[in-house]
């Protein structure tokens, strides 16, 4: 033993067995860090979801399209402006939210699903995603779909539904078996499906009204904190140019055609919940008699193919959000946050093929 | 006569430093396997991230003005090195970390938001493929950082324990019983 006192450093003195037994204490205090560092990391639940695996789930059921969003990867970069009327300032401390303050705003339309190459039609859900600029860097990020109520209430029936609704390579449609049996693990999906089939699909991306689905907090300057969900409507009667029928990019070519003729314009419509409303289940609408408060007007102004720096280099990520708006406690919003930043990280790796809609851009000038 | 012991800031900012490292390795290997805790972990991790480089550049001003005490003179010249080495990369990668952490939210283009509406500028232009690289890198790198704080942990108990020739008190956030006892 004494030759292990030299060898480590131990005093001459130090018995044999203290000596052992210091020197398993300390083997014991790293691999127990070191297994903690694993635990927490994951590597003892192999079974858990993860956000990689819900992006594996995306890639398996469209196919691998490198340099292209997961989901939403069809779309068109728009820019434009958002002017508060000064509502919503009572309600949100943020910024944008002043009495007559003008924030630049770019963002995205885009159509559901993991193909970047599918035709266009009418019933796939339509997204609008923005980005405000807010002064001194801060910014709030929003992705609002075309349906009133999100199709499933957590993440992990998001990745069973995922799968459930894979089309059947024979018949170019989801299995109906596992759609049912999908349906019958998930009654609050049921339901919002009903609800969503029941909406009126109108004719394109500019008469749309696009619902942020999630609720988020709107704290105020006086320290007050409410649960909200907000959409944007469209303003006036459609004055749209149709979709010609039959081109693969029909709805994307339109929306282009109707902001070179002029802007569009939507207003920001926030809802505040009542007591009891569901704030952590995004399958269910609140009530329609919930009081809406219009907090100003988002104009776009013209539309540019994705490229290199403008849109397609953003993550719409929910949960980029000023001073003043706050995550709910609704499970999909980390969830989102995490699976969107998955995919970008994935697809920021990538070289990015030209996306399919590629027209000339229209007036306005798109960053 | 340099001094047995760091000083008061050096052993203050080594054990504040220390929980809030090994508490951002785990947010960090945590929130990206979660789906539930991501938006929290992430919103901690960044100020947290800010936080560490701004102690650890208080920590190199300090211990230039305050010198380390000397190694033993009967510490073999392998671990002499060790020790020296591994202290140039535990310094390297505190001041990295969050460095890369900040250039890669840069190149990506997401807000550095810190506190309320506190918002750092990007350090980088937008570059995806710069952002893909760096947030490689940031994991490489916690991966590092992890294994040289357990070879950190792990040769300063065997002073403290085993070799008791000071190095341990040295730092120690108590008054070491008798002179050279660990």
């Amino acid at each position: 033993m004494a030759l292990l006192n030299t060898l480590i450093g131990a005093p001459p003195g130090m018995p044999a067995r203290t000596l052992l037994v210091r020197l398993a204490a300390i083997g014991a205090v790293l691999a127990g860090s070191a297994g903690t560092f694993a635990y927490v990391g994951g590597w003892l639940s192999p079974g858990a979801l993860t956000p990689a695996r819900v992006i594996d789930r995306f890639e398996e059921v469209n196919g691998p399209h490198p340099g292209f969003r997961r989901n939403h990867a069809k779309g068109l970069c728009v820019a434009g402006r958002f002017a508060s009327n000064g509502a919503g300032a009572r309600l949100s401390k943020a910024g944008l939210f002043a009495d007559g303050r003008e924030t630049p705003v770019e963002g995205r339309v885009a159509l559901a699903g993991g193909q970047p190459y599918a035709a266009d039609a009418e019933a796939t859900v339509r997204s609008l995603a923005l980005r405000f600029r807010l002064p001194d860097g801060e910014e709030w990020r929003t992705g609002m779909n075309n349906i009133p109520v999100f199709p499933v209430r957590t993440p992990e029936a998001f990745y069973e539904q995922l799968l459930a609704a894979k089309p059947d390579p024979a018949t170019g449609k989801p299995d109906p078996e596992r759609m049912r049996a999908f349906a019958a693990a998930h009654p609050e999906s049921a339901t919002a499906a009903a609800v969503i089939k029941a909406r009126t699909i109108t004719a394109g991306f500019a008469d749309s009204t696009y619902w942020g689905l999630n609720a988020f907090r709107f704290v105020a300057a006086d320290g007050s904190d409410r649960a909200v969900r907000w959409a944007v409507v469209p303003e006036g009667p459609a004055q749209t140019v149709p979709a010609a029928r039959g081109d693969r990019n029909d709805l994307f070519d339109a929306f282009a055609a109707t902001l070179a003729q002029g802007p569009r314009r939507w207003h920001l419509l926030v809802t505040v919940a009542g007591p009891g409303d569901p704030v952590a289940d995004a399958t269910r609408p609140w009530p329609a008699e919930r009081e809406s408060v219009d907090v100003g007007t988002l104009t776009l102004t013209g539309t540019a193919p994705e490229a290199a720096g403008n849109c397609r280099d953003i993550n719409f990520d929910p949960l980029v959000l000023p001073d003043g708006i706050a995550p709910s406690d609704d499970p999909l919003l980390s969830a989102r946050s995490a699976a969107y930043s998955r995919s970008f990280t994935r697809r920021s790796g990538e070289e990015k093929p030209p996306s399919a809609v590629a027209g000339a851009p229209s007036r306005g000038e798109v960053r | 006569m340099p001094s047995a012991r760091f000083n008061r800031p050096a052993r203050l900012l080594h054990w504040v430093m220390a929980a809030l490292i090994l508490a951002m390795l785990l947010i960090g290997v945590g929130m990206v396997t979660s789906l539930s805790g991501y938006g929290a972990l992430v919103a901690l991790h960044r100020p947290l991230g800010i936080l560490i480089l701004v102690l650890a550049l208080l920590r190199l001003v300090n211990r230039r003005l305050h010198p380390p005490p000397p190694l033993p003179a009967d510490l073999p010249a392998w671990q002499r090195r060790a020790a020296q080495a591994s202290h140039v990369a535990l310094y390297g990668l505190m001041l990295a970390m969050p460095l890369v952490g900040w250039a890669m939210l840069s190149a990506a283009r997401y807000p550095v938001a810190l506190v309320g509406p506190v918002v750092l500028p990007p350090i980088l232009p937008r570059s995806p493929m710069l952002y893909a690289g760096l947030r490689s890198l940031h994991t490489i790198l916690a991966y590092a950082l992890f294994g040289v704080i357990l070879a950190h942990v792990g040769a300063a108990l065997l002073h403290g324990l085993i070799r008791r020739d000071g190095v341990f008190a040295s730092m120690a956030p108590w008054r070491p019983r008798r002179p050279g006892e660990g």
